[in-house]
Order: C-alpha cells, then structure tokens, then sequence
C-alpha cells in the first residue's frame, strides 16, 4: 500500500503506518487524516507533535494509557483523558495518532 | 479488573544485540503490561549488558532501543532486579548501568529507583515466589 502526499509518494503497511518512519512529513499526516475525515486542528498537532517527541526519546508509540498519563502530566489534565483524546482521534489516539504521526502501531495497544 | 494477580518474571540472560531476544523480551514486556500483573523483570548473565548506560550501536548497524526501558515506569514495570555476582564477574558496578526510575502512585509520586542489586540467593528466593516465568 501506499499514499500520495505533497506529490510525493510514501509506502505503508497493510494497517496503513508509514513503512519507513524517516520520511514522514506533516503532508502525510494531513493526508491520512482527510482519508478518515478529519481535518486537523491545532489540538490534533498538540497530540501529534507530543508522540513524535515521545518516539524520538523512548524509540516506541505508547500504549494508550500510557499516552494519556503523559500528556496529562506534560499538557494538563483537561487534556490527559481519554474523553478528550478520543474526541480528537476517534479511530483511538494510539493507533490513529500514531499513524499520523508516522509512528508505528503502538506497543501493548491490542 | 481481575481478581487474580499472579506474578509475573521475565528473565534476560543474553547481551542485547547480536540475537532478537533482548528486544523481543522488552516488547513482550510492554505489551504484557496491559494486563494489570504484578511484573518483574530480572537480568542476569550477559543480560545485564542490556541496562549498561551509553549504548551506541551505530557500528553494528542495529536499533539502539536501551532507551525504551526509560519507558518501563510508565508501564507502570517498576520492579527491576539485578544479579549482582554477574555484575562482577563482567566488570561492572550499578554506576555503570542506566539510572531507571518510577514515580509511585501511592508515595505523592515520589520518583524511585526501579533496578535493585540482589544476590544470586536472593534472586533466586524472589524466583520461587513467581507464578510464571519467561526466560529470553
């Protein structure tokens, strides 16, 4: 599989996470998310931005509960609930996210 | 959730690179961490290599991914035991191994230290108190 974005093309795998995670581009994530029907806002990026720094520092996608305890300590609680992560990214804000975020699917998410 | 937790030991034995299992124990781990046991984690033999702090693995041509086990307290994996003769028959001290920490829940999330230095005896009364043990 792949996708097309900023005339470019970028391979996935069958579930659809980028193949190769160095080349992402926010381009490809804007593509993912208009082919789920959404279209991004800030709070998605704040979401996004956050998971890449996490991969960068850890060298995996969080598992969900993960993700929402650390976004609640680093963003403020408002923000560290699955109310207002699964508002954002409905298809799961560790998979979906993930995804746009070029990260692979998260690890201990089943 | 359940009403039986039983606990949990994953052995590492092997160094972390040359053969998956290092890694592969690690993400087990993780994974397994969703089930709300109580989980341990020892490291002996060439196992404790794993822990050793300043990995570069930029000649071997492999994931360096010792900064995944930063990740362990998240998982709320807090409890990391380490043989202490394998420390000295290799040469090593817990100064050279990667400080990991915890922050406890139930202490004002306190943050703790989550290796521990046990003797061979004592791991091995810690290894008789496991329900299941996974040795990698």
């Amino acid at each position: 599989m792949a996708i097309e974005a900023n005339g470019k093309t970028f391979e996935t795998d069958e579930e659809g996470y980028l193949t190769n995670l160095g080349e992402w581009e926010p381009a490809v994530a804007e593509v993912m998310a208009k082919e789920d029907d959404l279209e991004l806002t800030s709070e998605h990026w704040e979401i996004i931005n956050f998971l890449r720094e996490y991969y960068e520092e850890y060298q995996i996608a969080p598992a969900v509960r993960v993700l929402t305890k650390a976004v609640g300590k680093k963003l403020g609680k408002e923000k560290g609930n699955s109310k207002y992560l699964y508002a954002l990214f409905p298809y799961g804000p560790g998979k979906q996210a993930c995804r746009f975020a070029g990260l692979p699917k998260p690890t201990g998410c089943i | 959730m359940s009403e039986q937790i039983k606990k949990f030991m994953y052995l590492n034995r092997r160094a972390p690179y040359g053969t998956i299992y290092a890694w592969e124990s690690l993400e087990v781990v993780l994974i397994g961490a969703a089930f709300d046991q109580d989980v341990s984690l020892a490291f002996l033999d060439d196992g404790v290599y794993q822990l050793v702090k300043g990995q570069d693995t930029a000649e071997v041509d492999m994931k360096n991914f010792s900064p995944t086990y930063q990740a362990l307290g998240d998982y709320d994996v807090t409890k990391l035991f380490v043989e202490k003769e394998s420390l000295e028959e290799r040469g090593l001290t817990l100064d050279d191994l990667m400080p990991l920490t915890y922050e406890d829940e139930d202490d004002d999330w306190a943050e703790k230290d989550s290796i521990k230095v046990v003797s061979r005896a004592e791991l091995a009364d810690i290894m008789e108190e496991q329900d299941v043990m996974f040795s990698f």
